[in-house]
């Protein structure tokens, strides 16, 4: 992990290198995470991977319900020459939820792109191939999503059932 | 209340080892005759249908799908392991092929995705086949039920359901011996007879399979003495006309 002030610095290298792209750091519990603005993800990770955050970690998908925007695009870096761990954090809308695809950076953000945008509906532009990975194709709505409703079944069992098969008959 | 105590009129077997010993030789030399000949056979043939042997014997020699979903897949290795030993009672063969076997033991939880899967192996078994619903997902999809799972009960016939999250061995080697009751209890062929399913088979193109549908439910017929489901006849009547 950079400390706090190494955090500082690797974003005050990204806003000279990607202007606007910064808005706001955090660190917490031991933890560095740069929020950066969503149209400008390509920028930052380029920079980050030429800066030594070469291998991907982690890419997944939060719906920080009900706050605005509502859906949240995580990338987790990892510096393993350093050990040193780094959050991207972009935040989009449920309206326009479009962020650019980092498959030609990180080639491995593959599949969690694609049960990103399964599970929450995140359009990720270019893509290779952008379908559903663990719902059927078919399936309607993004699950993940906090105001999807959980599902499940009504599940009959022996104490609810009108006639005990097997046992009465 | 008098106790009587009475010579039985039946005559009885010896009752020295060496006697039945001499009694079976003499047997087997053809030198035994009348009363002693009839009194040996009395006890010693055993008299059953073939029905009964039949179901006997297939309830003693189930072969189960390798086949595991999830974390009970791991208990279900564990039966066949040493300390369980379900090969006591004629389960041991794990079948690869889903051609060769007659118990698929869904073990785990069945995703929405997964189930037509599943039923395309159950479908691709052999009659008579059976199947246990192992632990509480695909039983009751116990802690995942959501939007991703699917109750084996919708998709499939489930003769046993064992409960459990997952279920210990000893729970499913129970579980399979009442799969025993049941087979050698109720010996009925095929899962549609034995749950009243006759006429819900599925063909691509049901005048083409007419002919092989009427001789299979004949054969059924002949087996339980059901009758033909009425939608059945409707589509031989359209495809005939």
């Amino acid at each position: 992990m950079p400390d706090a002030t190494g955090l500082e610095l690797i974003a005050q290298e990204l806003r000279e290198a990607a202007p606007d792209s910064v808005l706001d750091t955090a660190f917490y519990r031991g933890r560095a995470e740069i929020r950066i603005e969503p149209s400008r993800n390509r920028e930052v990770l380029q920079h980050l991977q030429d800066r030594g955050y070469t291998f991907l970690a982690s890419l997944h998908g939060v719906d920080y319900y009900p706050h605005e925007p509502r859906l949240g695009v995580i990338y987790e870096l990892l510096d393993m020459v350093e050990v040193d761990r780094l959050s991207i954090k972009a935040r989009v809308s449920t309206e326009e939820p479009r962020i650019s695809s980092v498959v030609g950076l990180f080639p491995g953000a593959d599949f969690p792109e694609r049960e990103c945008f399964d599970m929450f509906g995140v359009i990720f532009d270019g893509h290779p191939d952008l379908r559903r990975i663990l719902m059927p194709e078919d399936y309607e709505g993004f699950p993940q999503r906090r105001d999807f409703p959980v599902g499940g079944e009504p599940i009959l069992f022996t104490h609810n059932e009108a006639h005990n098969y097997g046992v009465n008959q | 209340m008098e106790i009587k105590r009475e010579v039985l009129t039946t005559p009885q077997p010896p009752v020295d080892f060496r006697a039945r010993q001499l009694f079976a030789r003499d047997m087997l030399r053809g030198q035994l005759e009348g009363e002693d000949l009839e009194r040996f056979v009395e006890e010693s043939v055993l008299t059953t249908t073939v029905e009964k042997a039949v179901s006997w014997a297939m309830g003693n020699s189930i072969y189960p799908l390798t086949f595991g979903l999830a974390c009970c897949a791991i208990e279900m290795m564990t039966i066949v392991a040493s300390r369980m030993d379900i090969a006591r009672f004629g389960f041991e063969a794990f079948r690869a092929s889903p051609r060769q076997a007659d118990l698929i033991i869904l073990s785990g939880r069945v995703s929405i995705k997964m189930a037509p899967i599943v039923r395309r192996i159950y479908d691709q078994m052999l009659e008579p086949k059976f199947a246990i619903s192992m632990g509480a997902c695909c039983s009751s999809m116990g802690v995942f039920n959501n939007y991703a799972l699917v109750p084996s009960d919708k998709f499939m016939p489930i003769d046993v359901h064992v409960p459990g999250c997952p279920p210990r061995p000893e729970a499913l080697a129970h579980g399979i011996l009442r799969l025993r009751e049941k087979i050698q209890g109720n010996a009925k062929d095929g899962w549609r007879a034995r749950y009243d399913a006759i006429g819900t088979e599925e063909f691509t193109d049901p005048a083409g399979d007419e002919r092989h549908l009427e001789s299979y439910h004949d054969s059924i017929r002949v087996i339980e003495g059901h009758q033909r489901h009425p939608p059945f006849d409707e589509v031989g009547d359209a495809s005939g006309a």
